[in-house]
């Protein structure tokens, strides 16, 4: 685990990729298989073992320090895993630390109650980087700046091969990669490149820069509706089917009824990319419905059958990677386009829609329509260059997603909680709310309606941490009541009903989009208002 | 009836204040009498009209300040009592820097010690911490969060002299608190076997010189000159750490820039300060050392200042200690770290 550790940390504080590509081939020079194979999976998301909520975390260390500690901990150093490895109590002799290769077999095999005390041995086997990146490598975020492509690369550099070669032999792969290994190392000839059901790396878009329009063609895109679900990537082989979040991790289990209804209508052998969405039950057509109604399933792990009956999931495509055995990656997206629909039209399934073209000529006309969209399901456009083969990663340019225009409301501050990390000194996180008639029928009463950590520059935060310091009126622990005296345009992407609120209405995503310094706080929106914006 | 601390040594806005005694303890705005525990910008200002410290401090502050440091300076050793109006008091070394004392203040049989800043662990560059028994104990506390455990130093100098291998063209800089840090770090580095010239930027010159004068060896040092930038491939330069992010250190060829702090523990921390090599080598106490000194004084009370109080105070209480933060200004807890 210690040389894993070390490389992970040595990544975090290398900005460069000349760095970044060295110590990884460093690394892949000294470690031994099985470990090196796993670093890589673990680099590229393509682990999969039983992973560790935080809140089980939380619980372990919870048993070891004073909770109190614990919490002004986590708000100063405002990440879970790296506050655990720092505060995890030294052992005062420590077993051997255990192999990356020995905790993810392990991890492999364990049932999820085994977890627990797995993790707490380990923890106490390790020193804090090594804690550190366990940490993170079982709650399954690594976040050291290293992408999948650049993972390949330095396997090409450490293997002397061309980059192409590593992506062509790699969706046949599986960790540890031993026989990648032996290739690159002379030792065996290149594997054989075989189709399946594993993760392919999703390619993904980059926000729309409006100004950037003028300097693209309108005739060199193709536009669809960017749907307010979750990307999936369905990847069947016989009978074998399964539902790949974005980071990879296989959710069919979750979505048993979907899974099931695909299987029935007969073998499919395909990898197929597209939206995970709900269907609205009250309509025969496969219809979004709010991404709130999706949330209620990705939120659990097992699904009942009530749940699946109330929210029936489907799946939207919008590319195919894979027809049969045959890769069509490196095709142009209006080919693969066209091969998805013909893919479908010849073999259709229930649960199974095709995500429409967006006609457009010019981007004026696609603006249009992009602000005249607002039903259920739809975020926004994704536009997608018409010659763009399917790449793994975030390439520029290819792809882009353009976010229909907020919503904003005018809301009170009422509540503010100090930050994290770097802003642990600061109080960031703000809680805001509209008016509302009191029930008494006595006048108007303020009531939250959400929570916004971001939107403003860091001057603005400490105008606003100033202001917040000099109108406290109320403390509880970490948070500062304050009075009603401060307005706040928020933007949010819409507006859903909530149990959880007093207010009976919660915003998703919302952000600080301006400080009304000069707005009086009566002119501030009422619940109502919010109340209009949830879609019927 | 002894009187308690509480009853004789008080906070104010320019600093702690001894009564019976006449004098603050490292006041922050120019007083008539002050007790100065180490010659960190922040606790030893200019301008007193009289100033009592451990000789290593005095010559601190002339370096600093010259002829301005303080109407009258008066050296005192450590462990040698001495009567200040009613008040008698000792100085005894704290570990922190060079000079670094705690302040034993012993009034009508009442016996407060003020810490000043300390760590615990050895330092080569000064006299090891002691502690000393006493009624109420006023602790610093800036690195009072359990997550501040700063790993042996040796380990630390090992990821220095590691990095060193792996790009052997590339100069190191080094960010050091020109006090203390400096020289500790160069000290590190030579008792890991480093003997190869250590670079100097300018403003870490005189301090070192005069830790050299006092008796510290620190082997071969050089001035770095950045036009020289080809004898400064592959070597360490040490810096102030307001130099390592700026222009300075960028006219160096591709350095691998490094800091040692105490703050380096926090990767977030270390990764907003621009820094490809966190060391985490700290002058203050971390948790553990702050934790086992109010163990090892085992002193009834306890006042926290300087830093994370709230911490503290809850770790001082679960051992069975009253404890409360001692509010004082003008401490910057960057100072010396
Ligand atoms: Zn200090
Ligand atoms: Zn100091």
């Amino acid at each position: 685990m210690k040389p894993f550790a070390r490389l992970l940390d040595a990544l975090i504080f290398t900005p460069a990729r000349n760095g970044k590509l060295a110590l990884i081939e460093d690394y892949l020079r000294h470690a031994p298989d099985p470990d090196r194979g796993y670093a890589i999976a673990a680099l590229t998301g393509d682990l999969s073992f039983a992973r560790a909520k935080p809140a089980l975390i939380r619980g372990l260390v919870e048993e070891r320090v004073d909770a109190e500690l614990f919490r002004w901990s986590y708000d100063y150093v405002g990440d879970l895993a790296e506050t655990v490895a720092l505060i995890w109590p030294e052992a005062d002799s420590r077993a051997d630390a255990p192999h990356l290769s020995a905790v993810v077999e392990r991890l492999h095999r364990a049932g999820r109650s085994e977890v627990p005390a797995l993790l707490a041995g380990w923890l106490d086997a390790l020193d804090s980087t090594g804690r550190w990146a366990l940490l993170k490598l079982i709650t399954g975020g690594l976040r050291v700046g290293v992408s999948a492509g650049l993972v390949r690369t330095a396997l090409a550099g450490f293997g002397k091969v061309e980059a192409a070669a590593i992506e062509e032999v790699w969706h046949g792969l599986a960790p540890p990669y031993r026989d990648l290994f032996a290739w690159l190392e002379g030792r065996a000839p290149m594997p054989a490149v075989t189709a399946g059901t594993g993760f392919r790396p999703m390619m993904l878009a980059h926000p729309l820069d409006e100004a950037d329009l003028a300097t693209l063609d309108p005739r060199a895109f193709r536009a669809e509706w960017k749907w307010d679900g979750a990307r999936v990537q369905l990847a069947a082989s016989g009978g074998a089917i399964r539902l790949y979040s974005r980071t990879g991790d296989d959710i069919g289990p979750a979505f048993p009824d979907l899974v099931a209804a695909l299987a029935e209508a007969g073998p499919l052998h395909a990898v197929a990319d597209g939206e995970l969405l709900v269907a609205r039950t009250d309509r025969d057509d496969l219809a979004p419905a709010p991404f709130a109604e999706l949330q209620q399933r990705l939120n659990r792990k097992s699904v009942t059958a009530k749940m699946a009956s109330e929210r029936p999931a489907f799946l939207r495509l919008y590319d195919l990677l894979f027809e049969g055995a045959e890769d069509l990656r490196g095709l142009a997206f209006g080919v693969r386009r066209t091969r998805l629909e013909s893919w479908i039209a010849r073999d259709p399934r229930p649960r199974i829609d095709l995500s429409p073209l967006v006609a457009f000529d010019t981007w004026e006309e696609l603006a249009a329509l992009r602000a005249k969209a607002r039903e259920d399901g739809i975020e926004g456009l994704m536009l997608k260059r018409a010659d763009s083969p399917y790449v793994a990663g975030r390439p520029r340019g290819p792809w882009f997603k353009w976010k229909r225009g907020p919503l904003t409301v005018d809301a009170v501050l009422m509540y503010a909680q100090r930050g994290h990390g770097k802003r642990s000194s600061f109080y960031s996180d703000y809680t805001f709310g509209c008016w509302r008639p009191r029930t008494d029928g006595e006048g108007r009463e303020l009531v939250p309606v959400g929570k916004a950590y971001f939107g403003f520059t860091d001057a603005e935060l400490v105008e606003l941490d100033r202001w917040v310091r000099n109108h406290t009126v109320n403390r509880f622990g970490p948070v500062r009541e304050v009075e009603a005296g401060l307005v706040l345009e928020v933007a949010c992407d819409s507006v859903q009903r909530s149990t959880r609120h007093k207010s009976g209405v919660a915003m998703r995503f919302p952000r600080v989009s301006r400080i009304r310094w000069d707005k009086p706080v009566e002119e501030a929106d009422e619940v109502a208002t919010l109340e209009r914006a949830i879609p019927a | 009836m002894t009187p308690h601390p509480e009853t004789w040594l008080t906070p104010r806005p320019e600093g702690l204040w001894c009564a019976p005694g006449g004098f603050h303890i490292d006041p922050t705005r120019p007083v008539g009498r002050a007790l100065i525990t180490h010659g960190h910008g922040d606790h030893a200002r200019s301008g007193h009209d009289a100033a009592l410290a451990t000789p290593g401090t005095i010559a601190i502050m002339r370096a600093r300040y010259g002829q301005d440091a303080a109407g009258s300076l008066q050296p005192q050793g450590y462990g040698a009592p001495i009567r200040v109006g009613e008040v008698d008091v000792t100085f005894v070394p704290a570990g922190h820097v060079l000079g670094s004392a705690q302040v034993r203040l012993a009034y009508r049989g009442s016996v407060a010690v003020v810490s000043g800043d300390y760590k615990r662990r050895p330092d080569p560059t000064c006299a090891p911490f002691e502690p000393v028994p006493c009624d109420v104990f006023v602790t610093e506390a800036t690195f009072g969060l359990p997550v501040f455990r700063h790993p042996p130093d040796g380990e630390e100098v090992g990821k220095l002299l590691h990095s060193l291998e792996v790009f052997p063209e590339r100069s190191h800089v080094v960010g050091v608190y020109a006090l203390g840090k400096c020289q500790r770090v160069i000290a590190l580095l030579r008792r890991a076997g480093y003997d190869r010239p250590i670079y100097l930027h300018g403003a870490l010159q005189e301090l070192c010189d005069l830790y050299v004068r006092l008796g510290v060896d620190l082997g071969d040092l050089r001035p770095a000159t950045v036009a020289d930038k080809a004898a400064l491939k592959g070597q360490v330069v040490l810096a102030p750490p307001s130099a390592i992010a700026d222009r300075w250190a960028r006219r160096l060829e591709d350095p691998v820039v490094a800091l040692a702090s105490g703050w380096m523990r926090v990767r977030q921390r270390a990764k907003q300060r621009g820094v490809e090599l966190p060391l985490v080598i700290s002058d203050h106490a971390d948790w553990d050392e702050l934790t086992r000194t109010l163990a090892d004084v085992d002193a009834p009370e306890v006042w926290v200042t300087h830093g994370r109080e709230e911490a503290l105070i809850r770790a001082a209480t679960l051992q069975g200690r009253r404890a409360r933060a001692l509010s004082l200004v003008g401490f910057d807890e960057e100072e010396g770290e």
